[in-house]
């Protein structure tokens, strides 16, 4: 039966509506975990506070789980997911950018707009940052387009890469996350901080 | 350790609801630098009409039919603010204020959260999508850039980390 809106079991005028409901949660859960808050990100990188590793990893792996046991149940289509091409050269050369990014402003984009919600000026400024970035991008497009276009690999599977069932994949990332955490706990303990 | 916040594990499953109802409902995932992409590609519509419609990158999102600013990602982001703000209310996190490490100035924590700004928005549009858009939608998919981009940003800002370490710790 889902996806819904792509299917036209809910009207397309509804899509909208559905991204700003959405939208509500996804802040919400964002400023609850305490997201809004630049130096408990940063810990992350710093071992005194794992919570990005932890929010980031259980929320993907949720929804992986969810998508594959809705698939398996006959509740969703998955072939009607869109599934974000691969373009090698880009994404990891974008990423690598974004990390020094994140580094270096304490932010990512969801997660300033989160902050500047409730009042953050140095998310505001971040904001301004990414307006200015993506500007900067657009205005050097044509320079940079044969490498933006290199590489493409369209929507392809890191289960299809390596010949696995999406639900083994899953198990693998399960497993992965779990020695994560126990190591983020242990850092936490290592190197305690007073919370943000 | 006390904390004032939401247990990070149940963030994390409340935070993968959230990612599922969007694949469910618009059989796509959740994004934020996208949104920002619009509202560049509206102001130069604005400001250089013509210019965006000759440029080869605005010109994919202008024209007579197209409106940049109804997008899915705008609606989603107008949300995130209204949801960041209900919660940051909820718990009385609501405050005017430049967060930073005690042992930096307030305006050095603000010129690096611009220069970082700068290099995400920069790097979210080469990577097509920042870390909830490609990273954290992409590998709930299985997608291969989505673990890609989750590797590059946290590899870069770990190997980073230690140059950086005076504004943090």
């Amino acid at each position: 039966m889902g996806p819904l809106v792509p299917q036209e079991i809910i009207g397309a005028d509804w899509n909208l509506f559905i991204a700003f409901v959405v939208g509500i949660g996804f802040g919400f859960v964002l400023e609850q975990a305490g997201f809004s808050s630049s130096r408990k990100l940063a810990g992350m990188f710093y071992g005194y506070d794992t919570v990005v590793l932890k929010v980031f990893f259980t929320g993907a792996i949720t929804a992986m789980l969810g998508l594959l046991f809705f698939s398996l149940f006959g509740w969703i289509d998955l072939n009607l997911i869109y599934v974000n091409p691969t373009f090698l050269g880009s994404a990891i050369v974008g990423g690598i950018i974004m990390g020094a990014g994140f580094i270096i402003g304490g932010f990512c984009p969801g997660t300033s707009v989160c902050a500047a919600a409730i009042g953050k000026i140095d998310a505001m400024v971040f904001v301004g940052g990414i307006f200015l970035g993506i500007f900067f991008f657009a205005e050097s497009f044509p320079l940079i387009k044969d490498f933006y276009m290199s590489g493409s690999m369209g929507p392809l599977k890191v289960s299809d890469v390596f010949g696995i069932s999406g639900g083994a994949l899953a198990l693998l990332v399960i497993i992965a996350a779990l020695i994560m955490f126990k190591l983020g706990e242990l850092a936490e303990k290592k190197w305690p901080r007073e919370e943000y | 350790m006390k904390t004032k916040y939401m247990n990070p594990y149940l963030a994390g499953v409340l935070l993968g609801l959230v990612l599922l109802m969007a694949f469910f409902f618009s059989g796509r995932g959740l994004g934020a630098s996208g949104a920002v992409k619009s509202v560049v590609v509206a102001a130069v519509e604005v400001v250089a009409p013509g210019h965006a419609a000759n440029s080869s990158f605005y010109s994919k999102y202008v024209g007579e039919d197209k409106s940049p600013m109804k997008a899915w990602l705008v609606f989603e982001m107008i949300g995130v603010l209204v949801g960041g703000f209900l919660s940051g209310a909820f718990s009385g996190r609501l405050k005017w204020k430049v967060e930073h490490f005690p042992g930096i100035t307030a305006n050095r924590r603000l010129v690096f959260a611009g220069i970082g700004g700068v290099l995400f928005g920069y790097g979210s549009q080469l990577g097509r999508g920042c870390t909830s858009g490609s990273a954290l939608s992409g590998m709930a998919s299985l997608s291969v850039a989505g673990f890609v981009s989750m590797m590059a940003i946290f590899g870069t800002a770990f190997a980073l980390a230690f140059f950086f370490r005076k504004n943090w710790i």
